[in-house]
């Protein structure tokens, strides 16, 4: 679980405070006001993930780099559009700012992030932040957009109706920032402080309807023009949430995001494998030709290499999946399959969590938390495990390289190998269905619950955030093979010559493949499948590298390379077997512990976990038996 | 039946603006927001994303199967379903 936990080094200042001095600096704003960017902008690469305590809102901390002040925290708080407790990510942000969020001190500044797009509404925010009395700077982003548009806002009149200092920015293109380092390094200096100008009078009572007609007065009597709606924005939907045209688009995205992760990704994970391996013959000249470079390169190495190998595919899906996100895409396919969800019995909002969970279903089972309705959420937890997460790339990757000829079927434009990869995301899709159609039916038995989205407008991804998202997830991957997967393989290499002088089948972990392979002859699995699939049970990823360990580690097969060494070794009805068992199991300590956590008993991570052994047993046993039928 | 007629905005004589229900507005239809009525958290939550009382909202279009339905509000596209949207009550101004 601490898999997102940097190394960083920033600490929340825990000692009181210096009269005058700043420490920490909390950033506020409505959901899609730009925060993030901003954060980034702000902070730089080091930043700092962690939950808050006790719930599973994420807090992202960071130095406040950006703006050479290393000095101070940034705390990024969650977009919120009241005070009100909604959500639990309002609670949070609430809970922060009022100091009362134990091991968070209370900040010392608040920058408001307002989407000047969008000002009048997002002015209602204003009124309760300004409400706490605690040094702010609003600043107004998007402002460049807001004037090409023909918008317009009197900041200086502004300044004066909210009390507080006002500033027009960019966080996308870094505009204005310098009036952030200001505003702090004014902040800091002790000495012209309660210098402020009165505040003028906030709504009394604090609902949505007071907070609306304040807003409502003040952007009026700033001389706020709201910009043209982006033209853009509504000609797209006009295309992408076509009847017809939506749907079908909807879809040649996903199959050109395979197709390009199959024809690029290949060669490069060819290549990237070829260094790797390159490296580990190059280091093994050294090494003599003892247990020791046995150890290190046929066990370890040749492990560790065979689940690196897949960085570069990885890394290509998440620039994908990054590129939908940031464009605002993401939120018009929920909106194309709400009617769908609604038909199984799960809210539409249960679409993002299981779209993240495309990535890797720890974060997307966290995100369920948006969901209201507690049957749905927890049916949602319970199918988002069945989503193709990352870990089962390589394993899909290796098998269908191996065992499926990349024949065209489309002409040149899709390829057999993106095809059976599709298959599997599909497979894994009616799955999540088809067990959410079951719960909600029976055990989670629920009133439907509403569905609201707010569609942001199309935005260009930038080339920064795309890095960002793209550097966190390489590192993520990078450190979970040199973590899991390295323990794993370096345990396995041991049982593998263990007694001392055994074979490969006489050694400890031969004897125990051969003693579990009658359950899993059936599947067409031979015993070292066996070994790779329990050994998997830690993380998905793992079977790559076991099998990596074990065939680098038998004398027949140590020469070839994974790919061939397996071709040798496993029928076609073993290896689409064994791509059908990674579909379904719940092969993942993490989500098992997320699971508990969220759903705060072990019933239903075990329950969870049952029902997922026994589908892919049972789907393995038909796909093999059906195969050996069809061949015979 | 008077409370009735009352609190569908009938004032003795019919005028051109009387209450329906959000989702029965047609795709580009403009209509001002009168009353919510929801169970007290959505309707907050509603009414801080824009639907508050006087808010002019338009109907931007319906997703491809139908339902939900993108809402304009405060220049925001919020997408909501019918059966949310059947609670939310307008006044259709005259022309739109």
């Amino acid at each position: 679980m601490s898999s997102c936990c940097t190394t960083d080094t920033i600490e929340l200042p825990q000692q009181p405070r210096v009269a005058g001095k700043l420490q920490t600096v909390a950033l506020v704003g409505p959901p899609n006001s730009g925060k993030s960017t901003l954060f980034n902008r702000l902070t730089g690469l080091r930043q700092k993930v962690a939950n808050y305590p006790g719930v599973t809102v994420e807090q992202h901390l960071g130095r406040m780099k950006g703006i050479g002040r290393a000095d101070l925290v940034l705390i990024d708080l969650p977009g919120i559009y009241s005070f009100d407790s909604y959500s639990e990510d309002a609670r949070v942000a609430v809970d922060v700012l009022r100091g009362e969020m134990p091991g968070t001190p209370r900040p010392d500044a608040v920058l408001l992030v307002l989407d000047s797009l969008h000002l009048r509404r997002q002015l209602m925010l204003a009124a309760p932040v300004l409400a706490l009395n605690l040094p702010t700077l609003v600043l107004l982003n998007m402002t460049d957009l807001m004037e090409s548009r023909g918008g317009e806002v009197d900041t200086l009149a502004l300044a004066q109706e909210l009390g507080v200092p006002v500033a027009k920015i960019s966080g996308a293109q870094g505009i204005g920032l310098n009036a952030i380092a200001q505003f702090l390094n004014r902040r800091s200096e002790p000495a012209v402080e309660t210098t402020q100008a009165p505040r003028l009078e906030l709504p009394v009572v604090g609902n949505a309807r007071s907070y609306r007609q304040w807003a409502t007065g003040v952007s009026s009597r700033t001389k706020y023009k709201a910009p043209l709606s982006s033209e853009w924005t509504r000609k797209l939907d006009g295309v992408l949430l076509h009847r017809v045209w939506g749907p079908l688009l909807f879809l040649v995205v996903v199959f050109a995001v395979f197709q390009v992760v199959f024809t690029l990704g290949n060669p490069l994970s060819d290549a990237f494998g070829n260094v790797l391996y390159g490296l580990g013959d190059f280091v093994g000249r050294f090494l003599g030709d003892g247990w020791l470079k046995s150890f290190v390169i046929e066990g370890v190495w040749r492990g560790v290499a065979s689940v690196l190998v897949f960085l570069p595919q990885i890394l290509l899906l998440f620039l994908f999946i990054g590129v939908l996100e940031d464009s605002g895409y993401l939120a018009r396919a929920a909106l194309i399959a709400d009617r769908f969800m609604k038909g199984i019995g799960l809210n539409g909002k249960a679409f993002i969590p299981l779209l993240s969970a495309y990535a890797c279903a720890v974060p997307a089972i966290m995100a369920t938390r948006t969901i209201e309705n507690k049957r749905d959420r927890f049916a949602t937890i319970l199918v988002t495990p069945f989503m193709t997460c990352s870990a089962r790339l390589p394993i899909y990757i290796l098998i269908i390289a191996a065992f499926i000829p990349n024949r065209p079927v489309l002409g040149d434009l899709l390829g057999l190998q993106a095809v059976a990869m599709i298959g599997l995301y599909l497979l894994g899709f009616l799955a999540a269905l088809g067990t959410a159609r079951l719960l909600k039916s029976s055990i989670l038995k629920a009133s439907s619950t509403p569905f609201i989205l707010e569609l942001p407008q199309y935005r260009m991804p930038t080339a920064r955030g795309l890095a960002l998202r793209l550097y966190d997830r390489g590192k993520l991957f990078t450190k979970k093979t040199g973590t899991i997967i390295l323990c794993a393989t370096v345990v396995l290499w041991i049982l593998a010559h263990l007694p001392i002088h055994a074979t490969l089948p006489d050694s400890v972990i031969g004897r125990l493949g051969h003693w579990i392979e009658p359950a899993i002859r059936p599947l067409g699995f031979n015993w070292k499948i066996g070994i790779g699939i329990l050994s998997s049970i830690v993380a998905r990823e793992v079977i790559v590298g076991t099998l990596g360990t074990l065939y680098g580690a038998d004398p027949a097969t140590q020469a070839l390379h994974l790919q061939a060494a397996l071709r040798h070794d496993l029928t076609l009805g073993g290896a689409m077997a064994l791509l059908v068992f990674f579909a379904f199991a719940m092969q993942c300590t993490s989500t098992l512990a997320i699971v508990r956590r969220e759903t705060n008993s072990w019933r239903w991570p075990a329950l969870q976990f049952a029902y997922m052994t026994v589908l892919a047993y049972l789907g393995a046993l038909a796909t093999n038996q059906l195969i050996l039928h069809l061949m015979r | 039946m008077r409370a009735f007629w009352s609190y569908l905005g009938y004032d003795g004589a019919w005028t051109a603006q009387t209450l329906r229900a959000l989702s029965e507005l047609a795709v580009g239809k403009v209509a001002v927001v009168e009353h919510l009525d929801l169970p007290d958290a959505m309707q907050h939550h509603l009414m801080h994303m824009g639907f508050t009382p006087e808010a002019r909202v338009m109907v931007v279009r319906r997703a491809p199967a139908g339902d939900p339905t993108v809402y304009a509000i405060d220049g925001f596209e919020i997408a909501l379903r019918r059966e949310t949207a059947k609670s939310i009550l307008v006044r259709q101004t005259e022309g739109a």
